[in-house]
């Protein structure tokens, strides 16, 4: 009676969480589906749901009509110079919060957890003026430098480095190593989790980012996925096949890394939040 | 007497190796935080500032002149605005109670210990937080349109007729709250399984040696504990929303008929499209003084809650 119970909630639950799973998964095989259709075909009914062949000549009109290399370059560029320069400058300002006693420290950090708690659009406008004086309108740098201080890294990483023991460094400072060397040979490699958790969440946040590039960026040589992803869908005549296609590259390269360190990840995107 | 020789030798060891290397441990803090610093400053702190000024004043080309309260006079009389209030607002109290709830009922059906392959279904639930709000967006808009899409096609084998997803405000609203969803749920998920595996073991056991039954336990012992957890997934959830753009920006363009405009998308518009920086720059304000209002009043349940 009791088995029979607990086998029936058993099918239950798992079938109520494999609709889940199909709700969460489905839309990217039709994405990837998709961008092997040409764009009359994506709106069949009934759809499509078997891969077509229409892949390489959708690349070609993406690479036509919008220099998709170009673009994925832009993107994995800025991605990753942001990504380096924001995880250093951040485990080096929560460096000295963590471990350091100086004068305005309180001060300093006031400011930095302010900054946390101010919602960015506030800036736009003044960062807009500061980039047309700057002419620094489609520049990589106009993507890269505004939020490369980033309160909510260096917060994590002081959360981090207060865990390490006082005792190494004071170890390493016996033994006659210099406050750089410190920080670079004996404190990066005992954070390198929550290195690269704060790596990972800036990585997703610059590759996703929207708003600020689309501000930035009207060159088309200039854009990044997001921005010409979007500025595809301004056209008069929208090519659904490109736009799949355009999709399926901006998010198979996530999700492969994701696959590969998966837990890394959703420690991540959750800010470090979640631990295992 | 052997400890003081060990202090002056180490104070000498300081002084030779200070000569060698630029950073004194004095300061070495200031270097370290100067980067961060120097950045937020010009990144933050001024363009705050900047932007407070510049919503009391009118922009025209290189020309500002000041306007006193002008600008918020004008937002108040603004119907735009007032619909972007609203709509940010009702996808607010729709959206993020929804998806807090599924988040939960996913999270305690996977935590079952009647559940196996618990790793495979996180990584299927968490899938769709790594894609970006873009490619969510449209991908949605292509699978919600009307004629076409495989949604009212799917709907159609069970007999109901298409729905204007993205043309009618009603359920242009509901497209948006529908992305938000799909893109979160997982997310959110993802906090509350970590929060359910915190919960102690003993405190099942001690409950169900009192006789509680598994209802019971859920009510009294899983949800007092998830309850930090939920605080803190609402209140980012909060914040998230009151800065909705990519959805909207990406399905509806903010129509149709404004139904879907938010407080970022109206202020993008007024920015970038106008190039109103005076009132743009009112616009952001406001937004400011409604995130903290809605910040301190979650701080203070949150403060309650710790008591």
């Amino acid at each position: 009676m009791i088995t029979s119970k607990k086998l029936s909630t058993k099918i239950l639950i798992y079938s109520l969480l494999i609709i889940g799973v199909i709700l969460s998964i489905a839309p990217f095989y039709w994405m990837i589906v998709g961008s092997t259709h040409p764009s009359g075909e994506i709106f069949r009914v009934p759809p499509k749901l078997l891969p077509g062949n229409y892949l390489a000549k959708n690349f070609e009109s993406l690479s036509e009509s919008l220099g998709i290399a170009k673009v994925f370059w832009n993107s994995l560029y800025i991605a990753i110079v942001y990504t380096v320069l924001s995880t250093l400058i951040s485990a080096m300002a929560g460096y000295a919060f963590a471990k350091y006693r100086f004068k305005g420290k309180n001060g300093f950090f006031f400011v930095i957890l302010c900054s946390l708690m101010i919602p960015f659009q506030v800036t736009l406008i003044p960062l807009f003026e500061m980039m047309v004086s700057f002419d620094w309108l489609n520049t990589y740098q106009a993507i890269i430098l505004p939020s490369l201080a980033a309160p909510f890294s260096i917060y994590l990483m002081r959360q981090n480095m207060q865990v390490v023991p006082d005792s190494i460094i004071e170890a390493s400072r016996v033994d006659g190593a210099g406050e750089l060397r410190i920080f670079f040979t004996v404190i990066l490699p005992v954070t390198r989790p929550a290195l690269a958790a704060v790596a990972i969440f800036q990585f997703m946040s610059q590759w996703n980012s929207l708003l600020w590039p689309l501000i930035t960026l009207n060159s088309k040589d200039m854009f990044t996925l997001p921005v010409a992803l979007s500025s595809l869908i301004g056209m008069a005549r929208i090519d659904y096949g490109e736009l799949m296609l355009g999709t399926t590259l901006s998010t198979i390269p996530i999700m492969i890394f994701f696959l590969l360190l998966q837990k890394q990840f959703i420690s991540g995107i959750l800010g470090g939040s979640v631990k295992e | 007497m052997e400890k003081t020789e060990q202090v002056v030798s180490t104070a000498s060891n300081y002084r030779t190796k200070t000569r060698k290397n630029i950073l004194t441990p004095k300061s070495a803090p200031y270097v370290f935080i100067a980067p961060a610093f120097i950045l937020i400053l010009i990144f933050t702190v001024y363009p705050v500032i900047s932007s407070f000024i510049l919503s009391f004043q009118e922009v025209r080309g290189v020309e500002k002149t000041f306007v006193g309260l002008s600008n918020y006079t004008r937002l108040i009389h603004d119907p735009v605005f007032y619909k972007s209030l609203i709509n940010t607002f009702q996808i607010l109290i729709v959206q993020v109670p929804i998806m807090i709830f599924l988040a939960i009922l996913i999270a305690v059906g996977l935590n079952s210990t009647l559940i196996k392959a618990k790793s495979l279904f996180r990584i299927a639930y968490f899938m769709p937080a790594i894609t970006a709000l873009v490619a969510a967006s449209i991908v949605f808009m292509i699978l919600l349109d009307e004629h076409f899409g495989l949604v009212n096609y799917v709907l159609s084998l069970i007999g109901l007729d298409n729905i204007p997803w993205l043309t009618t405000p009603f359920w242009a609203k509901v497209s948006v709250i529908f992305v938000m969803t799909w893109r979160w749920t997982g997310y959110n998920m993802v906090i509350f399984l970590a929060g359910l595996q915190n919960i102690p073991a003993d405190l099942y056991e001690a409950a169900s040696m009192d006789g509680a039954g598994k209802v019971k336990q859920f009510f009294m012992i899983t949800l007092p504990q998830l309850k930090p957890v939920f605080i803190f997934t609402v209140v980012m959830s909060t914040i998230g929303t009151l800065q909705l753009f990519d959805e909207p920006f990406i399905l509806t363009h903010g129509g149709p008929n404004s139904a879907t405009m938010t407080i970022t998308l109206y202020l993008y518009e007024t920015g970038f499209k106008f190039f109103d920086f005076g009132y743009a720059s009112a616009i952001a304000y406001v937004l400011v003084l409604i995130t903290a209002v809605i910040s301190w009043v979650q701080m203070k349940l949150v403060g309650d809650t710790e008591q």
